[in-house]
């Protein structure tokens, strides 16, 4: 029994092992090869140490394209959206755990059969709607559609719902007014949901791409997606510029990365905002 | 907080509290509902106008002299007229369905397996593991179908690699052949059957139909496995946690091996985490536009377009909005089709269950799959994510 198990577990490691080098793999050879020169990561794209160790394709992205100017709109864009949506997702999430006014049942519904609308079908109907209210290819039109998300204020419902009413009531009694107990009673004992929605609030407005494509045309409001994006299909130069482009999707990487390794055991600690009941 | 003793107190206050609480209420969902009902219930209402005229895109599409009512004409124009856009359109369906057909299986498997592995009681460094297999689901679409375009290319990395097992890989991005196609080829089958070249269902000849994923787009698919299979992985965890590790260590104390442990105890008990990643995969996998978008210079592309995708060109490219409008909601119908039909289906499956075991289990699957959809969202899967049960 006790042997089975062992061997069992080895098996285990090893096709664990392997299959994290397959994960892993891509990321770490994108970050080798753009320090190549072109030519070698061409040749020789497997090479784990660069013969010529350069930074001509981090060079280049910074003086030869947007992307300085990408990257300050992306960050814009998400800390405007991020803060945003985290507040009012939070705001929308409490009324529907803890207010009781009419309708509470009917707006509920409705949040629900909108989480149920893909949002790649709405691409073409949301551009149509920017154009009507004149937001096309502006700051606004790409950020105020963004402000708010059905599955952001379920997560926050259901935490709340978590949290016994009592504790709140203390606040009530005490004359506090909705908002204040929701400020300052209510909302920092959801944390751990608020710092799981602000996560991926954040992940989400700095990947976001589709809605980028249909919200704008100017390249002074491209962001790193939309940017990059004209990078990789190769709209400039000449050859297939591997190191330029690996070298951009290594950048717009990092931040997501760096959030991620920051607060990995918060990200994976599953459903932690959503369940936690 | 000194009156918190006080007893007649609160209830009056209460009382009166509740005509405050109603304007607080209203007042504290009403962003939310302004933007959702602005950008999301708005443009599905006025797409749906746009769908039924023949607008050219100039001007306002209401109350425009020059733009006429057409009934269901461009519903028409690719579904039963015999047009270029019909063809298009039926190849996009073509490709997508292969798409589902090989993503939604596949990344569903390999998340279970990768959460039973990772999920294993004696196993160390399992922080390690779980963050090697979720990274992909953070990072852009863009950044990953960047590398993948690297790692695929004709010289590339993946060729490279089975260069060494002495098997000449394809050329990735350029290669259209269909491997239902290469795999009839194989056995002697290079060419359709009589009347198998005839255009057929939206005007995709029936050997077109049965081709496969293109060879190109079988990396489209590595892709979506690669960048899903993390997030779906989380979510299983959470599930076989909810199951608890007491289940499948009796059934081992009955003597039934590891394999058997999974199928017989550990998967029935995980089945609604397997209908939300089953659900979530279906939707998202239907939205498939950015990886798509990113590719379309590359030579096969005609084998890698979706609906999704082909709503955009025909509005942004072909000035064409009451068609890629009409296309937005054949899509629209075809995703809900699918959440209809899973539901259906889980429905059937909890009907067997006890009425307790529903009650416990409902929330945890609504908290996963609200999860599961805000985290698709946000990863690379995003702007194909966000759909839901």
């Amino acid at each position: 029994m006790k042997e089975r198990v062992t061997g069992g577990l080895i098996a285990g490691y090893v096709v664990l092992v392997v299959l994290a080098a397959v994960y892993i793999y891509p990321f770490v050879i994108a970050v080798i090869d753009s320090f190549k020169t072109e030519a070698e990561a061409t040749q020789d794209p497997m090479g784990l140490i660069p013969q010529t160790f350069t930074f001509a394709a981090y060079e280049q992205l910074f003086t030869g394209t947007g992307m300085p100017l990408w990257a300050a709109n992306s960050l814009f864009i998400t800390v405007v959206v991020t803060v945003f949506r985290v507040f009012f997702d939070s705001l929308a999430g409490y009324a529907l755990s803890r207010l009781h006014f009419r309708g509470r049942n009917a707006i509920f519904a409705l949040f629900i059969g909108v989480l149920a609308v893909p949002s790649v079908v709405l691409m073409v109907p949301r551009f149509l709607v920017l154009k009507e209210l004149g937001l096309y290819d502006s700051y606004a039109g790409m950020i105020i559609p963004l402000l708010a998300d059905a599955a952001g204020i379920f997560i926050m419902k259901q935490f709340f719902d978590s949290i016994p009413v009592s504790i709140e009531e203390a606040a009530r009694i005490d004359g506090a007014g909705a908002f204040r107990t929701f400020w300052s009673v209510t909302l920092p004992m959801a944390a751990p949901a608020v710092i799981t929605l602000t996560i991926l609030s954040f992940q989400g407005s700095w990947n976001e791409f589709a809605h980028f494509i249909i919200a704008r045309q100017s390249p002074e409001l491209h962001t790193l997606t939309t940017g990059v994006a004209t990078l990789l299909s190769g709209q400039l130069g000449s050859g297939n510029q591997f190191p330029l482009k690996l070298a951009a999707a290594v950048l717009m990487t990092i931040p997501v990365a760096i959030v991620f390794f920051v607060f990995q055991r918060r990200i994976m600690s599953t459903t932690e905002g959503g369940e936690k009941g | 907080m000194s009156s918190v003793s006080t007893a007649p107190a609160p209830r009056k206050r209460r009382g009166g509290a509740r005509g405050g609480e109603a304007v607080a209420g209203w007042l504290f969902v009403l962003p939310a509902i302004l933007i959702i009902g602005i950008f999301l219930i708005a443009p599905i209402a006025l797409a749906l106008w746009v769908s039924f005229t023949d607008w050219n895109g100039r001007n306002s599409p209401l109350f425009n002299d020059n733009v006429e009512v057409v009934g269901l004409e461009n519903y028409a124009a690719i579904t039963t007229d015999d047009t270029l856009t019909r063809e298009l359109f039926g190849r996009s369906i073509r490709n997508n369905v292969y798409y589902v057909l090989f993503v939604v299986p596949l990344q569903t498997a390999l998340a279970l397996f990768l959460a039973v592995q990772v999920n294993r009681r004696l196993l160390r460094a399992k922080s390690f593991f779980r963050t090697a297999f979720y990274f992909p689901s953070v990072t852009s679409s863009i950044a990953i179908t960047g590398v993948f375009l690297f790692l695929f290319s004709a010289t590339g990395v993946v060729n490279r690699i089975i260069g060494w097992m002495g098997v000449e890989g394809p050329n990735w991005f350029a290669d259209p052949n269909g491997i239902f196609h290469n795999l009839l080829g194989a056995v002697g089958v290079s060419g359709p059957p009589g009347g198998w070249d005839a255009p057929g269902f939206l005007g995709v000849s029936a050997w077109q139909w049965i081709a496969g994923p293109s060879v190109a787009q079988t990396v489209l698919i590595m892709l979506a496995v690669f960048t899903t299979s993390g997030t779906f992985m989380l979510l299983f965890l959470a599930g076989l946690q909810n199951v608890g590790a007491e289940v499948g260590e009796a059934a081992t104390m009955d003597g039934a091996g590891p394999v058997r442990t999974f199928w017989s105890v550990t998967l029935p008990m995980l089945r609604p985490t397997v209908f939300t990643v089953l659900t979530l995969g279906l939707i998202g996998t239907w939205q498939v536009f950015d990886q798509v978008y990113l590719t379309r210079g590359t030579p096969a592309f005609p084998t890698l377009t979706s609906p999704a995708y082909m709503a955009y060109s025909e509005a942004f490219e072909e000035n064409e909005p009451g068609i890629a409008a009409a296309i937005a909601f054949v899509l629209f119908l075809i995703i809900i089709a699918m959440t209809l039909i899973q539901r259906w289906a889980l429905g059937e499956r909890d009907e067997r269950g006890t009425g307790k075991k529903k009650r416990t289990g409902a929330p945890l699957q609504a908290g996963l799959t609200a999860d599961g959809a805000a985290r698709l969202q946000a990863g690379p899967q995003a702007g194909t994510g966000g759909g839901l049960t």
